[in-house]
């Protein structure tokens, strides 16, 4: 009877999974992660490059020498504070895309002390300002959308969005007028006071410790405090929390805080310890990548931490082979796009499953 | 002559299976023929919208063949089950709101670039005109009552040619009125030949309008009975797989005490219609107070107005409590519900609208049982030990089936999700208890067990504020009956010397009064 129904079936059908075996996820991603390396392959191929060669150069870029693997660990950090920043707006499904705008803010607030407080303040007092000032200014910046939200309904999304041009035009306005560089006839700012400029350890700035502590005090935070607990509510129902007596609005707004605070601290990292000066590209499309890490790592810390890494590296070979093999930059970037085009796409198939025509779907299970 | 009688659907041995582990369907046999209404009669989680789903080409069968008039056919989607003439009335409909009845019946259909209103709307009429629907085909969605939208989707159905209707707990949403449309309509497109299955687990309605039934079991077929050669408790022992009493307990408690007072309480939505027009009451512990209403006569906003989640533009909402050994009243309307909570007042609220506001859905048993005391341990940490006894208390006491307590509390069945939700309420030890629809959904055993958990909590002397939509039910549990309507108590009346129909009438008669007064 079965025999029957065999061939009239349809060719393929589609069902979400129950939960699936963290081994056999794991095994999909890698199945995924081989996909992209051959697809990518294809692509090096057609440029006349051996692939092999180039992926090796890729890792070494990323990790051969000590001098990389600072530059890969000083790209991590950014991306891993901005997308556990962004992470405590998206458990409440509170759509900040505004990190970069956020990030521009915390990076003019801790470039003003840089800038000119340097040679009046010590160092640690000096360095506190800075960081105060930029999550203090990050954090006001994104409080701005969530005011609105709770107060009007406003939306989150365009709201960020826009607020990222109006940071980005406030430092062009910043370049060109009053804080020009003195006799530069280029718009641009003066570098960082050497007092400002973030201490070392181990070869790149504090950040990263910065950053890993983040990692477990956002875990800790979202899983077993009281606030956390909040957020997730609101995040599922907003009409749930209000039953069960939480403050929405509050909730909201307090969140967002955190949130920009974050990424406003990623703009006094990128001031203070990477660029040493504002310039447009001081958020350099942070604030988006972040979207992906943290998607990517389903908001948790620890797997943002791998997923930032993943990514830096991917970054910073793609430099590598740009110089090495001549390769266009767009093709490099292509690349990783390819790369992350797979591992985002493996989730499909590890929430829903594919059944092909004749396959009992027991069998799968 | 009956077999004789062509089979319009008939569906052999279908097995259909979810993930590895539940069987919703194994070895079903069903038989429509042409021209009669088939009852396929189950309690809720026995298979039987899944069945239909796969007649109406949402899903594809494991195992089994269907038969199509005779032809055996393979059913893939939606679109393959109205070219064969099936069409499916869900339980949720699926209606654009800010279009008309009409535009909504030819959504989707193929014709012109542009939309022939007028001939649609005709049409429409025509098919209502046949089969005494009513309907104007003009009226916006977002302007009709949950019944007419109910008719805009079967118009839908007809309008698509179907000659085979499958209607998904159709009754689930009408007053007994309404149910009786429904009904007459319904055997007038059997008389013009339509085939008909209709899912319910409701018995008089199987008894009323069927031709024969087919009874389902946790996804088995148990059998296929002629209803005029069957009684309710037949089905029932075949629905259930035993024999149950179907009586409702109602304990009579001596010492009643008021606990909530109402008085005039006035609420308006955001278009400024009044939801709620004075409603004055008292609810008195030790005592059931039941509220009986069409849909959407102000029950939601009662609840919620009392919870402190509906802003009320007039009235008082008064709780007795004591203050150093003196009774007063405490004023709470207005309060929002963690300031209720704050002040001391145990109100346990089972909204309407389980998973999407009473509980998490994505969220495990222990922190859905949390949900309401997480603020009461100091620091800023929650405390997730004491949550997670009282979840695994809750499994046990009320024989909640789920794998666990890290189980998201969506995964459930119904029946379940409604166990941990008035389980976490009542843990509360309130002494105002308010239940919306507590039933809805639900079976046979879950609904029995809802009923007496009711009543032993009226038995501990709280407030129980019951508000219902099968009147046999609330006549039976209730104490005291208020009855809304339009927003306005058309009156409290003791269930006891009240017939149904006299409720009935009382849930459309305020109107009348209305008149009276301004006269």
């Amino acid at each position: 009877m079965s025999h029957e129904a065999e061939h009239k079936e349809p060719l393929i059908r589609m069902t979400k999974r129950d939960a699936m075996a963290p081994k056999k996820a794991w095994l999909i991603r890698g199945i995924a992660f081989l996909g992209a390396l051959l697809t990518g392959a294809l692509l090096i191929l057609v440029l006349g490059h051996n692939p092999i060669l180039v992926y090796k150069d890729m890792v070494v870029g990323a990790f051969g020498s000590r001098t990389v693997i600072y530059e890969t660990v000083k790209l991590t950090v950014p991306l891993l504070i901005t997308a556990i920043g962004i992470s405590f707006a998206f458990k409440m499904k509170f759509w900040n895309i505004g990190a970069e705008g956020q990030i521009l803010v915390g990076a003019v607030a801790a470039g003003y002390f840089g800038l000119f407080m340097a040679t009046v303040l010590p160092k640690i007092p000096l360095v506190i300002c800075m960081i105060v000032s930029s999550m203090l200014a990050g954090g006001l910046y994104g409080l701005l959308p969530a005011v609105c939200k709770a107060k009007w309904g406003t939306n989150e999304t365009l709201f960020t969005l826009m607020l990222n041009y109006i940071a980005l035009a406030f430092i062009k306005f910043l370049m060109n007028g009053p804080w020009k560089a003195k006799g530069s006839s280029f718009p641009k700012i003066d570098m960082l006071h050497k007092g400002a400029r973030l201490t070392k350890i181990l070869g790149v700035h504090w950040g990263w410790i910065v950053a890993l502590i983040l990692v477990v005090l956002s875990w800790i935070y979202f899983n077993k405090t009281k606030q956390g607990y909040e957020i997730a509510v609101v995040g599922e129902s907003n009409n749930t929390a209000r039953y069960a007596g939480i403050n929405v609005s509050k909730v909201f707004i307090r969140t967002m805080f955190l949130s920009g605070a974050l990424c406003g601290l990623v703009g006094m990292f990128q001031v203070a310890g990477a660029d040493y000066t504002i310039t447009e590209s001081t958020a350099g499309g942070v604030g988006f990548t972040a979207i992906t890490v943290a998607w990517l790592a389903k908001m948790n810390p620890y797997g943002m931490l791998l997923v930032a890494g993943f990514i830096a590296m991917l970054e910073r070979g793609s430099n590598t082979i740009q110089t090495i093999y001549k390769i266009p930059a767009s093709a490099s970037e292509l690349l990783t796009g390819i790369i992350l085009f797979f591992m985002l796409g493996c989730e499909f198939f590890i929430t829903y499953k594919l059944i092909l025509r004749g396959r009992k779907e027991e069998q799968d299970a | 002559m009956e077999e004789t009688r062509k089979l319009a659907v008939q569906m052999k041995n279908i097995t259909k299976t979810f993930g590895s582990k539940v069987v919703a369907n194994h070895n079903v046999n069903l038989e429509l023929r042409q021209g009669e209404i088939l009852a396929l009669l189950g309690e809720n989680g026995s298979g039987k919208t899944t069945l239909m789903n796969m007649l109406s080409g949402i899903y594809f069968p494991d195992h089994g063949s269907i038969y199509i008039n005779g032809k055996e056919e393979t059913i893939r989607s939606p679109k393959d089950a109205f070219a064969l003439g099936i069409g499916m009335i869900h339980q949720h409909f699926k209606l654009v709101d800010v279009m008309t009845a009409a535009e909504n019946i030819v959504l989707g259909l193929p014709g012109k670039v542009m939309l022939d209103r007028k001939a649609a709307n005709q049409k429409v009429k025509e098919l209502a005109d046949r089969y005494e629907f009513e309907i104007d085909p003009t009226k916006k969605i977002y302007n009709m009552a949950v019944s007419e939208k109910q008719t805009v989707e079967i118009i839908k159905v007809l309008y698509r040619g179907a000659d085979i209707l499958i209607l998904d707990e159709p009754t689930a949403v009408l007053t007994p009125q309404e149910t009786e449309k429904l009904f007459a309509v319904l055997r007038n497109m059997k008389k013009d030949g339509k085939s008909i299955i209709i899912i319910t687990h409701k018995l008089h309605e199987v008894l009323a309008i069927s031709d024969r039934v087919t009874i389902l079991r946790k996804g088995e077929y148990i059998g296929t009975v002629d209803t005029l050669k069957t009684n309710q408790s037949e089905l029932t022992e075949m629905m259930v797989g035993r024999k149950i009493s179907l009586a409702i307990d109602r304990p009579e408690m001596k010492e009643k005490k008021e606990i909530l007072k109402v008085i005039d309480l006035t609420c308006l939505n955001s278009d400024g219609v009044k939801t709620l027009d004075s409603v004055t009451f008292s609810a008195y512990g030790g005592e059931i107070l039941g509220v009986a209403g069409i849909a959407g006569s102000g029950q939601k906003e009662l609840c919620e107005a009392i919870a402190g989640l509906y802003p009320a533009v007039g009235g008082s909402v008064l709780y007795e409590s004591e203050v150093d050994g003196v009774e007063v009243k405490e004023r709470i309307l207005g309060l929002k519900p963690d300031e209720i909570s704050k002040k001391g007042i145990s109100m346990a609220f089972v909204p309407e609208d389980r998973l999407g506001m009473g509980l998490v859905a994505g969220m495990d048993m222990t922190d859905n049982v949390m949900l309401r005391g997480y603020k009461n341990n100091k620091g800023i940490f929650v405390d997730r030990k004491k949550p997670r006894e009282l979840a695994q208390k809750l499994i046990q006491d009320l024989e909640i089936v789920t794998p666990g307590v890290d189980t998201p509390v969506g995964r459930l069945s119904g029946g379940n999700v409604q166990k941990v939700l008035l389980g976490r309420e009542i843990a509360c030890q309130p002494r105002v208890l308010i239940v919306a629809y507590p039933v809805r959904g639900l079976d046979i055993n879950s609904s029995y067990r809802i009923y007496d958990l009711l009543n032993e909590q009226k038995k501990k002397g709280v407030a129980v504020i019951f508000i219902g939509e099968d009147l046999d039910v609330l006549m039976d549990l209730s104490d005291r009956l208020m009855v809304l309507c339009g927003g306005r108590v058309s009156g409290i009346v003791d269930p006891r010397t009240k017939t149904k129909e006299d409720i009935g009438l009382m849930m459309i008669k305020v109107a009348d009064q209305k008149a009276e007064v301004k006269e």
